[in-house]
């Protein structure tokens, strides 16, 4: 077996829209297993965007993009066998 | 690929974006919550139209992707009802602030309630004007400032949950910007249930109530929001009233079932008209 | 073009006052959806509505006042109806706003204000013209209606319908300015067959959703509507805004789109606007008057002319646009214009303004509350025939 398959696979990932943040903050604090953090760097608009800190915490429930009123997250539910998949991408 | 989309896109008009709304405010969560509720209702965004007034929530209409009309001062509620009576084959809502709807939009609201209007009327509800820059609201809580009220607001603010219930209207629930989760059931509850439906949505602006009533920002509301709502459904809506240091009784206050307006009006006529009744059809 | 319901029509010769008769010309015009609210002397168009329209496939709602209902009929104007509503002074103040948004929207909708005394509460029973300059300038900023006056029941029948079908020819408020007597006045109604009455049809655009631009004007400077329900999700508003329909907060954006909706009734007002006309071919003294005190300045021209004066009545129908094109042409020989309205002088100012002092005008001014002694016309049109 493969290392990547022993790893617990995510079951969800997170995209984000870093210009569009204005780091109100929202996300960060209600994502129920912690997965986000705020970024070090800054965006065009001078606000630290989130980034994916814990990307295999993600279980794809969406409360950040329910959350967030910029539209700039979105988080998705993703099936195992794309999970192998998501674990090589950027997040 | 597809899914990196963020799925409310098709209903933004994405090419009016960003949108004017300040960090922290709670309107673009409000429109994650209805457009949440829209796909789980399974309505056909074809068939919805969203009727705003003005204001900071009343930009609403202007950036979400439906037949949407941007009305005047207060009179979100006429136009729907006009819009609504005329094709009832549409789900019409109002997507409005407390100001809007209450203060200048009061008489229309407690008519529209009256008489059972099938239209589904979602208040922003930040306590404020925010749109032109922070005067006294009809929802202030006592003792908040104003920019004309700048030494506390000392007038009784409204119950909102209890206005609509006690005119009349079927659906009366309230939910903060945090319960986004309730939010969004409660908004497809509404759009699915015929008769006059209202939510009392208690949302952060941070610009101008939060900061001159020195509350924090966006995030430290939600807190407060997560601390201190407190979930009574069914509750008796007299008891329901807000107060600036809380607490926010949340939850599904009302429930009920009446004939809508336009099923009274119905009735009526074939009562009285028997087969001189043509009833009105829709040129649609 | 399409015509009138034969359903609906009451086809035939009534007796009616102009309030009932405009009622019956919204329903002949394919109004099925209005809304109002009761104020003297106006209440019967709406009250002959809500019992006439539940037997046409229509209905009629009192709204909680006149403001949610000259709103409540925009709203079921885009939903795709023809839509009416009826008031008087005090209402139609408050319904300043909404004429306005109904222009900047270009929203197809009709108002009818059977004039009465004011200002304030004034005579509410009793005649009166002296709602001219508000029909034209009533809400905030530049824009233009249509605003026509009849002088008879009959009229107010067919006025109506014209009404109707100028608000979706130009996507504009008509305004329908009776007064109280010819409202409440009963005389002869001639209704002609359905067959014979054409209706305008709502402007909608032929294009897809795709291509479709809310307000985007034709050649004529009038946009096309799309209905709404059908995909197209469009959005209006009142902000000042583009040819998608979005808000602009330029003063590049303003520049574009009020001069057009000013442009869009003014450039057009060969097309839309209607005169009266008596006795002008040879007239010495141009009488310009409407609505009630027309009928009455008619007898004072008949009764001039049996004396020798060249009199002749010029009547504009359309009162906004004025019909200017037409008085210039009827000055040419005029040595004096009159201009007799129930009012302290408001139609005038826009006399004066167009005869720019080539001859003199003559006011006959009434403060409302009763009609305009018909000699007094007479003596003041023997005076300037000398």
């Amino acid at each position: 077996m493969s290392n990547s398959e022993k790893k617990k696979e995510p079951r969800g990932r997170v995209f984000i829209v870093r210009e569009r943040c204005k780091g109100c903050g929202f996300c960060i604090e209600f994502c129920p297993t912690k997965v986000l953090a705020f970024e070090e760097g800054y965006n065009d608009k001078g606000y630290h965007p989130p980034m994916v800190a814990k990307p295999e915490a993600c279980s794809g429930c969406n409360l950040c993009g329910l959350y967030c009123p910029d539209f700039a997250i979105h988080g998705l539910r993703v099936r195992p066998v794309e999970a192998q998949e998501a674990d090589h991408a950027t997040c | 690929m597809n899914e990196e989309r963020n799925p409310v896109e098709a209903f933004l008009r994405m090419d009016r974006m960003p949108h004017i709304w300040c960090p922290g405010c709670g309107i673009g969560v409000v429109v994650n919550c209805f457009v949440r509720a829209v796909l789980e209702a399974k309505i056909d965004p074809d068939k919805l139209a969203v009727v705003s007034g003005i204001g900071c929530t009343g930009r609403i209409a202007g950036y979400i992707k439906l037949d949407s009309f941007h009305t005047t001062h207060g009179r979100a509620i006429p136009f729907a009802t006009g819009l609504k009576m005329a094709r009832p084959d549409l789900t019409v809502v109002v997507l409005s602030g407390d100001g809007d709807l209450v203060a200048i939009g009061g008489n229309h609201f407690i008519h529209a309630a009256r008489r059972n209007v099938d239209i589904k009327v979602f208040c922003v509800n930040n306590f404020t004007y925010a749109m032109t820059g922070g005067q006294v609201a009809p929802t202030s809580p006592v003792h908040s400032l104003a920019t004309t009220a700048p030494y506390g607001v000392f007038e009784e603010p409204f119950n909102l949950p209890y206005l609509a219930d006690s005119t009349g209207a079927v659906y009366v629930a309230r939910w903060t910007t945090y319960h986004v989760r309730q939010l969004s059931r409660a908004m497809n509850e509404a759009l699915q249930k015929p008769g006059f439906s209202f939510i009392d949505i208690i949302a952060p602006c941070p610009t101008i109530f939060l900061r001159r009533n020195r509350l924090g920002d966006g995030l430290d509301t939600m807190r407060f929001y997560k601390e201190n709502s407190r979930l009574e459904n069914g509750a008796d809506t007299r008891n329901v009233g807000l107060g600036l240091k809380g607490p926010i009784v949340v939850g599904k206050f009302v429930d009920r079932q009446r004939p809508t307006l336009g099923e009274c009006m119905d009735q009526e006529y074939r009562a009285a008209l028997g087969d001189k009744y043509v009833p009105y059809t829709t040129g649609a | 073009m399409p015509h009138a319901d034969p359903k609906a029509v009451l086809t035939g010769r009534h007796f009616l006052d102009g309030d009932h008769a405009c009622s019956e010309g919204a329903i002949a015009a394919g109004c099925r959806v209005a809304f109002g609210y009761p104020i003297t002397p106006s209440t019967e168009v709406v009250e002959r509505l809500s019992q006439r329209l539940p037997q046409v496939g229509g209905f009629f709602i009192q709204m909680e006042d006149e403001i949610a209902s000259s709103i409540a009929i925009q709203g079921a104007a885009w939903g795709g109806a023809r839509v009416l509503t009826a008031s008087s002074g005090p209402g139609m103040s408050l319904m300043m706003e909404h004429i306005g948004l109904a222009a900047m929207t270009e929203t197809p909708c009709v108002f009818v204000n059977v004039q009465r005394a004011g200002p304030s509460t004034g005579l509410p029973t009793m005649t009166a013209q002296a709602d001219i300059m508000q029909a034209r300038w009533g809400s905030h900023g530049d824009y233009e209606v249509i605003a026509l006056s009849p002088w008879s029941p009959q009229e107010c029948f067919e006025l109506t319908i014209k009404a109707f079908n100028l608000a979706e020819r130009y996507r504009v408020p008509t305004l329908l300015m009776m007064d109280e007597t010819v409202g409440h006045m009963v005389e002869k109604v001639e209704i002609p067959p359905a067959e014979s009455i054409e209706i305008e049809p709502r402007r909608y655009t032929r294009l897809p959703p795709s291509e479709y631009l809310p307000y985007q004007p034709g050649p004529d400077l009038v946009p096309d509507m799309a209905p709404v329900g059908k995909g197209y999700r469009f959005h209006v508003t009142g902000l000042t805004h583009d040819e998608r329909g979005y808000p602009v907060m330029t003063a590049e954006a303003q520049g574009k789109l009020i001069p057009r909706l000013v442009r869009k009734i003014l450039d057009n007002a060969n097309k839309i606007c209607i005169t009266d006309e008596h006795s002008l071919e040879d007239a010495e003294v141009v009488l310009v008057s409407f609505g009630i005190t027309a009928r009455i300045a008619l007898y004072a021209v008949e009764a001039a002319r049996r004396a020798g004066i060249r009199v002749g009545l010029l009547r504009p129908v359309t009162i906004w646009p004025f019909p200017e094109k037409r008085l210039r042409e009827v000055l040419g020989r005029a040595r004096a214009v009159v201009v007799p309205e129930l009012n302290l002088g408001q139609l005038a100012l826009e006399v004066e303004r167009i005869v720019a002092g080539k001859v003199p005008v003559i006011r006959l001014n009434h403060a409302g509350g009763a009609v305009i002694d018909p000699e007094e016309i007479l003596r003041t049109v023997k005076e300037c025939g000398r």
